[in-house]
């Protein structure tokens, strides 16, 4: 997994609460095999005017202009900036894939949906949660005249605006996987011993389970 | 010894380690796969050259993409040619990685939270996971059981296990005996519209009192399937006599000396009587109406006597959601839900569509006919066996009669991966789990209810009060 350690982008508010994975990334979208190609259907739905599928090609669609996503400066985002409960709804890690591939490291929102949550650090982005207050602040420095410029320090687990350095908190677990982009898989494998002693006790409790 | 609560006991039951960085690893006893989260999970093992941990943990069912007429063709019938693709990579995973498969032309095939207590799969005091957060439903059988992501997917193939953080109790306790027309749907809709669709975030959520031991485990699985729509990974349902008798002479389940020691130990799956929680929210549920969702969020819901919001009459933090979701839902500010006209009905999902759901279904709508200005009346078994079982009791004859199309089983116009859609604009009367923009297709409206409420609104041509047909 790519690691994460500071990085600096462009907000791009997305001024609205609980946004669902569904809306994230639409559907048809879901049939891909692959982990990356979808950052051109991120938002779909709202995205172009025009329905689209897998094998229709973006170049061919219509993009809403009102949409903010086509809208410069905001179509070289890199930290979204939304409200409360964002990526509840499906499981789907699509919609992490969809975000990281249009370019998006940094989630910043006042709640999250858990399972995006957790998807989100297995996949090199970061997603922070911010209280309201903050997140209202933020959005009102975004709103202004060729928008604004963070930088999120995982290290430190500071953001700098250009007003202040907030703070926020991370699990210490996600954080240092984050920051080393190691392999999660690999590190549980070195658990290996204490995995099948608990599946050797476990069979003489409940044989069934392994039947 | 602290009293703990269910919860508390199955994850230390299954916690293999306390990790140094303040998570752990629990062990994972049932891993559920289906065509559309799993790909990529195979193809990250392929590339590590990483074998599955315990082949027998797993089985896999194509359900989500997969078309609900002319199964007879089985694959080679998935007209869609990337869907087609994916449920074939499936069968290829499957079998280089030796992983059971219950393809689609198999009897059990179907959703695959029907299939899993189906088939005795989900069994009581197990952790279960799946790249679905509708994972939730077999909470109902007192097991661990969450969605998951793909990243995910592939540990727990890889390790049987899934880092992860332990979760707070919440407990809701559903009291009373509800009226005619009042279903397990309408109990976790009123929830979701007290709590919201974050108020379980961070929880697992045990399901209680006297209103759910009296359900059946069909019941309880709708119940338990909805806890995501309350932002809980996990649902849960203590373990009683309606467990034990669902779960007897189940293909997978024990049979023997060793269903009467499982019974030893799946007796002592329910919260001691002092445990604590973190939270607790009381219904009563005597008073309670029928439920149906006016927006664009499972939250957005109000009983079937009930009104579209007043704009000014919210919480201001409210009003710009409510008011893009009335747009997004052509509704007005103050308008009655009853008498909303409709166009198209769905009848399954994993949160409804069993043998209960199906036969309270036919006894409303036997001898009726679906309302001439309703375009198309969809009623989608959960399961092959649901299917089967539904045409002994003649329930299919009842449908068609009624002017519905009788299916096979998938996850169909719940989510719409296949060509069973809403088109822009269309409003439906719905017994899947969210009514999110574009989630039945894009632009199109969905209602969500219980069965009984979208037979009702199928007959009427509208959104209509199934206690007053």
């Amino acid at each position: 997994m790519e690691a994460f350690k500071t990085h600096t982008g462009l907000v791009l508010p997305f001024d609205r609460s609980n946004v669902d994975t569904d809306a994230i990334l639409p559907k048809q979208y879901l049939k891909m095999l692959e982990k990356t190609g979808f950052g051109d259907f991120l938002f779909d739905d709202e995205r172009y005017l025009d329905p689209g599928d897998v094998e229709i090609p973006v170049s061919g669609r219509r993009p809403d202009p009102a949409f903010i996503l086509n809208q410069a400066p905001y179509n070289r985002g890199s930290i979204l900036l939304a409200r409360a409960n964002f990526g509840c709804g499906s499981s789907r890690e699509h919609a992490v894939w969809a975000l990281k591939d249009f370019g998006i490291r940094v989630v910043l929102a006042s709640s999250f949906g858990d399972i995006f949550f957790n998807n989100c650090f297995n996949n090199g982005v970061l997603p922070v949660i911010l209280d309201e207050s903050t997140i209202d602040e933020l959005f009102e420095l975004a709103s202004g005249m060729g928008g604004l410029e963070l930088t999120v320090d995982l290290e430190q687990c500071h953001i700098h605006t250009p007003r202040t350095t907030l703070r926020f908190v991370v699990e210490p677990g996600r954080r240092e996987n984050l920051l080393s982009g190691l392999d999660e898989i690999g590190r549980t494998l070195t658990h290996s011993e204490s995995i099948r002693a608990y599946e050797a006790k476990r069979r003489g409790l409940e044989p069934w389970v392994f039947d | 010894m602290a009293a703990l609560t269910l919860y508390d006991k199955l994850w230390q039951r299954h916690l293999v380690d306390e990790l140094s960085d303040g998570s752990a690893l629990l062990y994972i006893d049932r891993h559920l796969l289906h065509e559309v989260t799993t790909p990529q999970a195979f193809s990250g093992l392929r590339a590590a050259g990483r074998k599955p941990w315990r082949i027998p943990a797993n089985l896999a069912v194509p359900d989500h993409a997969v078309p609900t007429r002319k199964r007879e063709l089985g694959i080679a019938g998935i007209a869609d040619k990337v869907a087609r693709k994916q449920v074939e990579m499936l069968s290829l995973n499957c079998e280089e990685f030796g992983i059971p498969l219950i393809e689609l032309e198999d009897a059990r095939q179907g959703i695959v939270h029907v299939v899993g207590p189906e088939q005795g799969y989900t069994l009581p005091g197990m952790t279960l996971v799946c790249g679905d957060s509708h994972t939730s439903t077999h909470g109902a059988f007192a097991t661990l059981a969450m969605g998951i992501g793909t990243s995910e997917v592939e540990h727990v193939l890889a390790t049987q296990t899934l880092r992860t953080q332990k979760q707070k109790n919440m407990r809701v306790v559903f009291e009373g005996l509800p009226g005619f027309g009042v279903t397990p749907k309408d109990l976790i809709l009123a929830l979701i519209g007290r709590i919201g669709t974050a108020g379980g975030t961070g929880y697992a959520v045990e399901y209680s009192g006297d209103a759910i031991r009296n359900l059946s485990m069909e019941g309880r699985m709708t119940i338990c399937n909805m806890s995501i729509e309350a932002g809980a990974r996990a649902g849960l349902i203590a373990y009683d006599r309606v467990t034990e008798q669902f779960v007897e002479g189940r293909p997978h389940a024990p049979v023997g000396e060793r269903l009467e020691q499982a019974r030893g130990y799946w007796r002592t799956l329910v919260s001691d009587t002092d445990a604590e929680f973190h939270r607790e929210e009381y219904f009563q549920v005597d008073s309670l109406v029928p439920q149906v969702t006016w927006g664009t969020s499972p939250e957005m819901v109000t009983g079937i006597d009930g009104k579209a919001p007043v704009l000014s009459e919210l919480a201001p933090e409210q009003r710009e959601s409510a008011r893009r979701a009335l747009d997004y839902m052509g509704l007005s500010p103050g308008q009655s839900l009853k008498g909303v006209a409709i166009d198209k009905v769905f009848i399954g999902s994993c949160t409804n569509a069993r043998m209960e759901d199906l036969r309270s279904v036919a006894n409303l709508v036997k001898g009726h006919k679906v309302h001439r200005s309703v375009q198309q009346a969809l009623i989608v078994p959960g399961s092959g066996q649901v299917r089967l079982q539904a045409e002994r009791e003649g329930l299919d004859v009842i449908f068609q009669d009624a002017g519905f199309e009788w299916r096979s089983a998938g996850c169909s116009m719940c989510l719409g991966m296949n060509d069973d859609r809403l088109n822009s604009g269309e409003r439906c009367a719905s017994t899947s789990n969210r009514n999110f923009e574009g989630r039945q297709g894009k632009g199109g409206r969905t209602h969500l209810m219980s069965p009984l409420m979208a037979a009702a609104a199928a007959l009427a041509g509208e959104l209509t009060d199934v206690r007053e047909i």
